[in-house]
């Protein structure tokens, strides 16, 4: 079975974020696989080994998201594909993203593709599907459960808490979410592998596309932190007076009934 | 000169920080309170490849450096003090000699089992009249025949109540000055004669199994000894000087540890109105704990990267242990200073970071062996 999965280096976000010039402070920040990518590396290796075949990791970044595609093949992927952007596009979105990717896989003969559902960084969840559609596969998001029997796929799918199982077939792009599986640990023996593993580089030039053709279709206005929590209110008094006081709070106050 | 970590290191760091932070830490409080050495946890850390990390892969290691060897002790050591000591023992004194000096059988038999981390290994040195003085050890080996008979006492041997091999000293002759010749033996732990027990009740590093053995007629076969048999005392100096590296981690683990503790809450506990992070006398404590942390982790390092060079460590890796393990006790003390009476509650751990650190300033050479050595480098 040839296996690739979609993966994004992204800050952690357990971290502490700063800003400066309207845009992420990078220095300092702690990078990792974007979680939800951390389950479908999972899944994809536990797919081989259970059907044999490959599992490619594909990454749309720069030279720095080496280091977590080298993660990647040291839990157990065969290869890493880095399609570095960084002297071609200075502005992508989730178009340049999905782009680039299709451009990349569309000769691949790909049976699977697994991505996360979402990236915890941009949160849009839209580059899996957007691949998918320009692949004209099907797509299932947010699965917790894959089964695999010949061409025919089994998908369980979180639907807001509630879960949704849809039968399919091959090829399929799924996005995984939380619970699909526990990603193991990149061993030490793991590690030492993939220093040795492939791990190819390519630029746009290389899928015979021009900057143009990936230009984003958005644009970032502005970037801004949440609000500071303010701190929290106890309202004192007869039960009936506090669910007055409380109801007229959230009508003038609040503004949100 | 290049100070930046490779991708491997980096990774091993991540990796082993990760996993300490998930199956270790949550129970380190329990595990202390208990005095319980938590097999379980060892059983990951095998399958993790980390017993093998400074081992050829030919034994069935990683053929990682010392370097990263010495990282996975520092984040082990920063989860819990006792596993971190656990494992450090297991690698650098358990399977460590067996590697230096055992014959390629030896290795077969003994090393490879410890480095896929399907068994651990002791090292059994101290003795209750043969502390610091390892040449006074008392325990005698007498060749019969094609057997050695070890008659002897050893005592605060770490995991030795969960080995399968002890590396055991011994006395063995005299040599032409009439002084004691000292071998070191495998002994596999279910030969007949010898008997382990565990009843140590610790200040700290609760979590590491401490053992006392008493070796009674206990025979091994004449091919167990191990590597040169006129130079075990030599061949234990330098075993130690490794040990030393890993004691160094496992020291800045728990001053990393006691510090970020301590930095969180200075930012937190408000006293006459602003959090006490913003008072110099606690924001002052925090800067010489970072700095000597760092400084400390330099100098472990260091020493690492010249056994990996194969260059001369001895100075340096004691120069790492004596720093690291007085500033882990002292960055510890202060940890506890600043969380005021709160940091004396078991609750918060700082106290058992404390109580953790204090062993590092005597086992593996106390501070003043440190300094001896130290000074015997310079030539006095």
């Amino acid at each position: 079975m040839n296996i690739y999965v979609l993966l994004k280096r992204t800050f952690d976000t357990e971290e502490k974020i700063t800003l400066s010039n309207g845009k992420i402070n990078e220095d300092g920040a702690e990078f990792i696989i974007n979680p939800y990518d951390e389950y479908a590396v999972e899944e994809a290796i536990q797919v081989r080994d259970a059907h044999g075949g490959e599992v490619t990791v594909v990454t749309v970044g720069n030279e720095e998201a080496e280091k977590q595609l080298r993660t990647a093949l040291a839990m157990g992927a065969d290869k890493a594909v880095l399609i570095n952007i960084e002297d071609d596009v200075e502005n992508g979105d989730q178009y340049t993203t999905a782009k680039i990717l299709s451009e990349y896989l569309k000769d691949k003969d790909a049976d699977l593709i697994i991505g996360g559902n979402v990236a915890i960084d941009g949160g849009s969840g839209q580059v899996g599907p957007r691949v998918a559609e320009l692949l004209d596969i099907p797509y299932i998001t947010t699965i917790t459960k894959l089964t695999i029997e010949g061409q025919n796929v089994s998908v369980v799918r979180d639907v807001e808490g509630d879960s949704e199982t849809i039968e399919t077939q091959l090829p399929l792009l799924v996005t995984a979410q939380q619970g699909l599986n526990e990603p193991r640990y990149p061993s030490l023996p793991g590690i030492m592998k993939a220093k040795k593993k492939p791990l190819d580089e390519l630029e746009l030039d290389d899928l015979d596309l021009e900057e143009d053709d990936v230009e984003a279709k958005t644009k970032t206005i502005e970037i801004f932190l949440p609000p500071k929590k303010e701190a929290g209110r106890v309202l004192q008094g007869d039960l009936a007076d506090q669910v007055k006081e409380l109801t007229g709070l959230l009508r003038t106050e609040a503004k949100v009934i | 000169m290049d100070f930046s970590l490779s991708k491997e290191q980096q990774m091993i760091k991540e990796m082993v920080q990760d996993f300490a932070e998930r199956e270790i830490k949550p129970i380190a409080f329990e595990l202390d309170r208990d005095s319980r050495f938590p097999e379980e946890v060892f059983k990951k850390i095998g399958e993790l490849g980390l017993l093998g990390i400074p081992f050829p892969e030919e034994y069935g290691g990683s053929g990682g450096d010392t370097i990263s060897y010495a990282i996975a002790v520092e984040e082990i050591g920063k989860a819990c003090g006792g596993t971190g000591l656990s494992y450090a023992a297991a690698v650098s004194l358990g399977s460590s000699p067996i590697y230096y000096f055992g014959t390629e059988e030896q290795k077969q038999k003994f090393l490879v089992p410890l480095v896929k981390g399907e068994a651990l290994a002791s090292f059994g040195l101290t003795e209750p009249n043969a502390g610091s003085d390892a040449g006074g050890t008392r325990t005698r080996a007498v060749l019969e025949g094609d057997e050695y008979v070890i008659n002897g006492e050893k005592c605060w041997i770490t995991n030795a109540g969960y080995a399968k091999t002890l590396t055991v000293t011994a006395v063995s002759g005299k040599d032409e000055r009439g002084k004691n010749i000292i071998s070191a033996f495998l002994v596999p732990t279910d030969t007949p004669g010898l008997t382990i027990t565990s009843d140590y009740d610790k200040m700290g590093v609760r979590a590491s199994n401490t053992s006392q053995i008493v070796l009674e007629d206990v025979r091994v076969p004449k091919e167990n000894i191990l590597g040169d048999p006129n130079k075990g005392f030599k061949q234990f100096l330098y075993t130690l000087d490794g040990g030393r590296i890993s004691i160094a981690a496992l020291a800045v683990g728990l001053a990393q540890a006691a510090f970020e503790k301590a930095l969180q809450y200075s930012k937190e506990r408000v006293q006459f109105g602003k959090p006490i992070s913003q008072f110099q006398a606690i924001g002052f404590k925090l800067a010489d704990m970072a700095m000597e942390i760092e400084l400390a982790r330099n100098m472990v390092y260091k020493a690492a990267w010249l056994k990996d060079q194969k260059k001369p460590f001895t100075k340096e890796s004691a120069y790492a242990k004596l720093f690291a393990t007085e500033m882990a006790f002292r960055t510890c003390n202060q940890a506890i200073q600043i969380h005021g009476g709160y940091g004396y509650m078991k609750e918060y751990e700082v106290e058992r970071y404390l109580r953790d650190a204090k062993l590092l300033e005597i086992g593996e050479g106390t501070s003043e062996i440190q300094r001896l050595v130290i000074s015997r480098q310079l030539g006095c």
